[in-house]
């Protein structure tokens, strides 16, 4: 089966200025991609020309076989799009604007009416949806972003940076909603916050200075962590000394590196030689020397760590 | 067709929706009789016709659309929903015909409005109507040509105060070229041909012939193609600024 979306080589200069170069990339049905970047790294000039608002200097890109560059309203009609900062028209009510956006997408009368009520229902609008746009707070004109996006149900939905600016429960409640459509829908999100992958992405593809440096998927990111299978140990403060020896000493181990103290408890991570799973061996050793640990955890890596080796070091 | 219908009507909304459209009205019909009384001194010419009325048109509207046309692509830029609106399945020629006509059917509303300055003169006197609509039709035709103008300039700022004075000097530009002064200058050294030429750019040219009574085809050739024309750089000018 073709892909869904399907990104052949896009590139974008301002001026001289390459802001995305040479960027491909396929997704496929079912697949959450996390599109991650430092700032100006590229994310919403890519996006831009996904969904057919900026031209690209060269390149294209497919959005379920249509080319956006042959065949833009085709292509547009399969994608719902939140820009970044979900603009909006401040003057409107979120039930106007809704069908005026139903009125564009071709729905006429009853349809629209049941679509615009249905998509307000989905997203929790009803309450403020004869309000104006101007006077909502930054949750709801979210939501109401995300309502024009799906209200004619589309394949594909492309989300730039959609929790950008939220109060935590405003985020988890635009993450949910993610999470509910992800199952009918390809959703392309861009985000520079890491947790968001872990929590929503089933792919990241990670851009820096307008290039491609990584595609794979959140646990494949994690484990090139040199904390991946890292072990972290709790244990009180007054029997640290002899634990920490004793662990790093172990064949497993590489290093040790502490944590602050908390509340009496002294806590230290052994990094594992090669990322080579450690656990056994440390929960082994512990038993064996019956020293009285409050806690081994194992670790499956930090994403914010491997993203700066990335996208700073350009390593990889 | 069904998106320009659309987008009209969303727009022509969008100025009710705030008191600016209400107050652009107040003061288009003050000052439209405010001039046409007093400076214009209506009562004291002692005919029954609308040419005082009329005179002031190209004036009044050289500030009054300028304040319409500022907004129509600066604040869509500003806001960002220019990014929304040709996201969704609408083409560039679409949304300009839409915001324009949109635009045009404001001052049409406001001008219709100073009906009563017609009724007037026909319960004080035995006027020409079809001068008066004619002339009518000429101001509407004129209000087209301004906002076809102040709409292009409008494309090319995120700034609605810097579209306003801008758009302000090109139709001053436009209004210029016809009068005497200017025509004069030009008069001992250019050929007429050039001559005939600049004054057949001028809105006051145009209007003027239009307000004696008769709608040439060559003066409504005129604001056609300008508005055309304007429209056109229009869509252009968005293609090349929708980036920044
Ligand atoms: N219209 C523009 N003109 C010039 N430079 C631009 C324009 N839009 C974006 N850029 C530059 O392109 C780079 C990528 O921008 P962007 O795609 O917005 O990054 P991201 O969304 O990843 O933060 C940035 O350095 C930005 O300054
Ligand atoms: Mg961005």
């Amino acid at each position: 089966m073709a892909p869904m979306i399907e990104i052949q080589s896009l590139t974008k200069r301002f001026g001289s200025f390459t802001a995305v170069d040479g960027v491909s990339f396929t997704v496929d049905r079912g697949e959450v991609l996390g599109f991650l970047g430092p700032n100006g790294a590229g994310k919403s000039t890519t996006m831009k020309m996904l969904t057919g608002f900026l031209h690209p200097t060269s390149g294209t890109a497919k959005v379920c076989g249509h080319d956006i560059l042959e065949a833009p309203l085709a292509a547009k009609k399969m994608l719902g799009y939140l820009p970044e900062g979900a603009p909006l028209y401040p003057d409107m009510t979120p039930r106007g604007f809704l069908e005026f956006v139903a009125e564009v997408r071709g729905f006429g009368g009853g349809e629209a009416r049941r679509r615009v009520d249905e998509v307000i229902a989905k997203v929790n609008l009803a309450s403020v949806a004869q309000q104006r746009i101007e006077t909502l707070s930054k949750g709801f004109k979210r939501r109401v972003g995300l309502a024009q996006a799906i209200l004619h149900d589309p394949e594909v939905l492309v989300l730039d940076e959609p929790t950008d600016g939220l109060d935590p429960n405003q985020k988890h409640e635009v993450r949910n909603l993610i999470r509910a459509m992800a199952r009918e829908k390809v959703i392309v999100l861009s985000t520079h916050i890491l947790e968001e992958v872990e929590a929503v992405c089933s792919r990241t593809i990670i851009i820096a200075r307008g290039k491609v440096v990584i595609d794979c998927t959140p646990a494949e990111l994690a484990a090139r962590s040199r904390y991946h299978n890292a072990v972290t140990v709790s244990v009180g403060a007054e029997r640290v000394a002899p634990v920490r020896h004793g662990l790093s000493m172990l064949d497993g181990v590489q290093s040790v590196e502490d944590l602050p103290e908390r509340d009496g408890t002294a806590r230290f991570v052994l990094i594992p030689k090669a990322r080579r799973s450690i656990a056994v061996e440390v929960g082994q050793k512990v038993r064996e020397a019956r020293w009285e640990v409050d806690e081994l955890r194992v670790e499956h890596g930090k994403l914010d760590e491997v993203f700066r080796e990335l996208t700073v070091t350009g390593k990889h | 067709m069904h998106n320009v219908i659309t987008l009209f009507k969303r727009e022509l909304k969008g100025y009710f929706a705030t008191p600016v459209a209400y107050v652009f009205i107040v003061v288009f019909l003050i000052l439209a009789g405010g001039l046409t009384f007093k400076v214009g001194s209506w009562f004291d010419a002692g005919q029954a016709n609308l040419q005082g009325f009329f005179t002031w048109h190209p004036w009044l509207y050289l500030f009054l659309i300028p304040a319409i046309s500022m907004r129509l692509w600066a604040e869509e830029r500003r806001q960002g929903t220019i990014e929304l609106l040709f996201t969704l399945p609408v083409t560039m020629g679409h949304a300009v015909i839409a915001k324009f006509l949109a635009a045009w059917c404001f001052t049409g509303i406001a001008l219709g409005l100073t009906f009563p300055m017609w009724i007037s003169v026909n319960y004080l006197g035995d006027p020409d109507n079809g001068v008066i609509l004619a002339s009518y039709v000429g101001s509407f035709l004129m209000a087209g040509g301004y906002l076809a103008i102040g709409s292009f300039v409008s494309a090319w700022t995120k700034n609605q105060v810097i579209a306003f004075v801008l758009s302000v000097w090109l139709c001053f530009g436009f209004i210029l070229i016809g009068t005497e002064t200017i025509l004069d200058f030009f008069a001992g050294w250019t050929p007429r041909a050039v001559l005939e030429a600049l004054a057949s750019f001028s809105f006051l040219t145009h209007f003027t012939s239009i307000t004696k009574g008769v709608i040439d085809f060559r003066d409504l050739v005129f604001f056609g193609s300008l508005i055309a024309c304007f429209l056109f750089m229009n869509a252009i000018a968005i293609e090349l600024k929708k980036a920044d």
